[in-house]
């Protein structure tokens, strides 16, 4: 497989969150706004590259038993240095996703990719992996906060889009159950446009 | 009365799954039907409240007295991993009838959300070791009250005719969607 096709498949093939279902909890919890998907998306992205990039280089000299408590330490320090990046950097945006920032660590993507791709595979697929991986959850995540921001308070990335209009903030969509219904609803859009069920 | 209101909060209020979104995933994946919810529930009720205890004691007793809270994350999630594997042994030894039908679901706890989350959360609310323990164990039984009455409801939903992009995950979300509105209702019951 080519370097391409590595970084191809997770935008829409095998996107994590409409596809894999992966990553829901981060996604329901932060994408009040479109410019949350995309600090979170980031956050995600880091985080992905590098755990997959520590763990295929340390792929050889993990034994079998222990990888798992491994992967989820190299995972973990990851995720505290973006949190105390964030902190440092973002204070506004860390103070808004409160502990979604240091749950990125049971973020079931980076497990997942961990194990099922960079723990069996050289550096250079795992990078583009991770950047697949990581922009398909991102666009993911901007699309769910553009809808909710759009919708629930008539702007779009702070922009001023629908409440001109007269348009009636529409506010249960930046609450819990919005959430939960605008992911549901594109999942099953996404499913209508590849032509594909997710019976089990 | 203040041990009451964190109860509440956490099971109706402020329910784990549909106002705090954490544990979506074993949410999704573990309510295809009743018993299989109850089995999950009641491992999570019981994880939840030893990890609350187990965290809340390393986090006051290890970690503030070094310095050491940056490494907070990092902790946490080997001290989970760590109960998770020692009440799987134990059970396995102690009571191997209930290993049998809890066992499966410990696996999957490790990387349930919810258990570090509440974990943080804890550190989050500066909450002391008792409201730690009524906090690990109301998040527990909220986990499975909305674990249940969406396995009780997807059960129906086997015979109802859905559109065929909605079936599986996403009639699920929408369906928790609908309970996230029911449970709205609650909100104002306590101050918190």
């Amino acid at each position: 497989m080519s370097l391409w096709q590595e970084f191809n498949k997770g935008i829409i093939k095998e996107n994590p969150l409409f596809r894999l279902v992966l990553g829901t909890c981060p996604t329901l919890a932060v994408t009040t706004k479109a410019i949350n998907g995309v600090a979170m998306g980031f956050a995600v992205i880091f985080v992905l590259l590098g755990s997959n990039i520590v763990v295929s280089l340390i792929r050889k000299v993990t034994p079998a038993k222990v990888r798992i408590p491994v992967f989820v330490v190299v995972i973990a320090s990851f995720v505290t240095i973006v949190d105390l990046f964030m902190a440092g950097f973002f204070f506004e945006l860390h103070k808004v996703m409160g502990i979604f920032i240091p749950l990125i660590v049971v973020n079931c993507i980076i497990l997942a990719r961990a194990e099922a791709f960079a723990s069996k595979y050289s550096v250079m697929g795992s990078v583009f992996d991770a950047l697949g991986m990581g922009v398909g959850y991102m666009l993911a995540l901007i699309v769910v906060g553009s809808i909710r921001e759009t919708l629930g308070n008539g702007t779009i990335f702070g922009f001023d889009l629908l409440s001109r209009l007269g348009y009636q903030n529409f506010l249960i969509m930046l609450l819990p159950p919005g959430a939960f219904v605008v992911l549901g609803l594109l999942m099953g859009l996404m499913n209508k446009l590849t032509k594909q069920t997710m019976e089990s | 009365m203040e041990l009451l209101t964190i109860f509440i909060g956490a099971v109706l209020v402020n329910n784990f799954v549909l106002a705090r979104f954490l544990g979506i995933c074993p949410f999704l994946g573990q309510s295809k039907n009743v018993s299989m919810a109850v089995g999950m529930g009641m491992s999570v009720i019981f994880v939840m409240t030893l990890a609350s205890a187990a965290t809340i004691l390393i986090y006051g007793s290890v970690l503030v007295p070094l310095g050491l809270e940056y490494l907070v994350t990092v902790t946490f999630i080997l001290v989970i991993a760590a109960l998770v594997q020692l009440v799987d042994i134990v059970l396995q030894k102690a009571l191997p009838a209930l290993h049998r039908t809890m066992g499966i679901y410990l696996v999957l706890i490790t990387t349930n959300c919810a258990i570090l989350g509440l974990a943080l959360l804890n550190v989050v609310k500066n909450y002391d070791f008792t409201k730690s323990l009524i906090f690990g164990l109301s998040a527990g039984i909220g986990f499975t009250l909305a674990l249940v009455i969406m396995a009780g409801i997807r059960e129906r939903l086997e015979l109802a005719d859905v559109p065929k992009p909605l079936r599986g995950f996403p009639i699920t979300l929408v369906l928790a969607g609908l309970m996230s509105i029911a449970f709205m209702g609650f909100s104002g019951l306590v101050k918190l």
